[in-house]
């Protein structure tokens, strides 16, 4: 009998190169005229895409409120260093978990929706977190926010690593970043993962055959809310700060023409290629024009209307159509023997 | 006589001031193939979707293997061992054939949680959604998708999605809608084979069909059960006759 399963395997080629390429950005980044900032921007982006992508692409999930709890991650390791003194470690434990907590309420009250209801909602909440961020003045500052957010040292191997500098604080989170890559990367094959993508394809006969939707639905909504609030933790080490806008509709839109421009709704690497086009097009567009979201919309609207399978379809459309001509040819060759 | 596997008793639906089911009383004994008659609109689907916990009924009770199952979820319901197809399809479309099945395996199900291992590795969970797809006429289509297969071949594999829980009680809703008639001559020859294995319960329009494969079949008219019996004794039904159902037998 021929063997039917197709192992996945835990670290792949695709992998190696997002984690090289970005690993050698100190490297060539300034000398290209641009920041290592950035790339711990783009980097940051890409982790909260890919839990965003977790829910969008693999359950099918709609959130559009997902900036609500890369905000809560952000104002949770803020909060944890300023009012108990919390180090590196667990200011981003305490912004994953707080984050999972607020995402394991929502998730509560809008797992048994989907579709239009299920977004509905998540905006709806979105807009609960961000509105307390700007009003609960004693707490998260209001519109100013959380300032002056340290980056504290990384205790590693009888050392203190200074995270203060743009570049070691890149190669700290691209640690992480790694990390939770081959994490997502198992999870989406794991039967977990697998009972997820049927759960998307088709939610009742998922109950039928007797999996448990709402459990998995609340349980990736958890999920995918912890990696945004350790992407927002990140992030607010990055800007030493947490602000409301990083909660705001636009942030949580932002990260979904992410995931949808770079493919994440048939591809594992869209939410990465995603981040990476939207965050360039904001810093390259943005340095010659001011209205730079103006035309990065209009491309996504010929996105979504002629290519709705972003980058990442594309480019597996065109590898499918390479190899049909491939096989074409192999076939044809011999054709052609035999008539000689 | 022994308890039969499944029992219904009583059932009444409604939906608004409609009434659906009036009293509906079925029984299925175990080993048995049971057939579901009746013109359009009879009630037969609302009656499935009753019994297998879609819809839950307005009064009346509902046993399996001794247990009172009654307004239980699918989920619920599915875990117990019955099992059920669909009469519009209900696939994992984007998938391939045997991840369909794969899916849908109790032993997958039980590992649902598992985040890390990966399925793709399992080997024995992909050979027994194989062995179920060579159960139901798919063998050499695993790695189809499911997409790509004909309407007869996603017919044979909705039986195979309710037949990879290893149920102890099969629901199949309307299986030769929209099949041909070489595609119902094979669907009659996959379920006389899987019959001896499991109880089945068929809602069917097809007569010639039900008839030559049932034990036992029930009518079911303006939502009431009117007739019931083997083929045999139902075809000389004079209910039936008059209402020319049987004619095609």
């Amino acid at each position: 009998m021929t063997a039917h399963h197709r192992p996945a395997a835990l670290v792949t080629a695709p992998m190696l190169l997002t984690v090289a390429l970005l690993a050698s950005t100190p490297l060539w980044l300034k000398g290209a005229g641009l920041y290592q900032y950035l790339a711990l921007e783009i980097m940051i982006w890409m982790l909260f895409a890919l839990g965003h992508n977790l829910l969008l692409g693999y359950g099918g999930l709609p959130s559009f409120g997902h900036g609500a709890y890369f905000g809560v991650g952000a104002y949770a390791l803020g909060l944890l260093q300023q009012r108990a003194d919390a180090g590196l470690w667990l200011g981003l434990l305490g912004a994953a978990s707080a984050a999972a907590l607020v995402g394991a309420l929502v998730a509560a009250f809008i797992s048994h929706r989907r579709g239009i209801y299920y977004a509905l909602l998540t905006i709806a909440f979105g807009q609960v977190f961000w509105f307390i961020a700007i009003k609960w003045h004693s707490v998260t500052g209001g519109e100013d926010g959380l300032l002056q957010i340290k980056r504290p040292a990384l205790a590693l191997l009888g050392r203190q690593w200074s995270l203060a500098s743009n570049e070691s604080f890149f190669y700290f989170a691209l640690a992480l970043f790694a990390v939770v890559l081959v994490v997502l990367w198992r999870l989406v094959h794991s039967p977990f993962g697998r009972v997820l993508r049927a759960i998307k394809q088709n939610e009742m006969r998922a109950a039928f055959v007797g999996h448990n939707v709402w459990l998995y639905k609340w349980s990736a909504f958890v999920i995918s809310a912890g990696i945004a609030g350790l992407a927002g933790g990140l992030f607010a080490m990055a800007q030493q700060s947490a602000y409301p806008n990083v909660m705001s509709l636009h942030n949580s839109g932002f990260v979904v023409m992410m995931v949808l421009i770079g493919g994440g709704l048939v591809s594992f690497w869209g939410p990465v290629i995603g981040a990476l086009i939207f965050i360039l097009a904001r810093d390259l567009l943005g340095a010659y024009t001011e209205t730079w979201l103006l035309w990065y919309g209009l491309v996504f609207i010929a996105m979504v209307l002629y290519q709705p399978d972003g980058v990442a379809g594309a480019w597996q459309s065109l590898r499918a159509r390479l190899a049909r001509k491939r096989a074409a040819v192999t076939n044809a060759a011999p054709a052609a023997l035999a008539r000689s | 006589m022994a308890k039969p596997l499944f029992e219904a008793t009583q059932l009444h639906k409604r939906f608004g001031d409609q009434v659906v089911l009036e009293s509906i009383s079925l029984s299925f004994e175990e080993g048995q193939l049971a057939g579901i008659m009746g013109p359009n609109g009879a009630g037969k689907t609302t009656c499935f979707n009753v019994l297998t916990g879609r819809y839950k009924p307005d009064r009346g009770r509902v046993t399996f293997a001794g247990e009172d199952i009654t307004g239980q979820s699918p989920r619920q319901i599915a875990r117990k061992g019955l099992s059920r197809s669909f009469q519009i399809m209900n696939l994992f479309n984007d998938d391939d054939a045997i991840d369909n099945v794969v899916i849908a395996l109790p032993s997958v199900r039980a590992r649902g949680w598992s985040m890390w291992r990966d399925l793709g590795r399992d080997a024995s969970a992909y050979d027994e959604a194989a062995a179920v797809l060579a159960r139901v006429g798919l063998a050499g289509k695993e790695r189809t998708s499911c997409k790509r297969l004909s309407y007869g071949e996603r017919r044979a594999l909705e039986i195979g999605v309710a037949l990879a829980a290893r149920p102890r009680l099969l629901f199949l809703d309307e299986p030769t809608a929209g099949l041909g008639a070489e595609g119902t001559a094979r669907l009659f020859d996959l379920i006389n084979e899987i019959k001896r294995q499991v109880t089945i319960v068929i809602i069917e329009h097809d007569m010639r069909f039900l008839f030559r494969l049932a034990d036992r079949i029930s009518v079911i008219h303006w939502g009431q059960v009117i007739a019931e019996g083997s083929p045999d004794a139902l075809r000389s039904n004079p209910w039936v006759q008059r209402s020319n159902l049987g004619a095609a037998a």
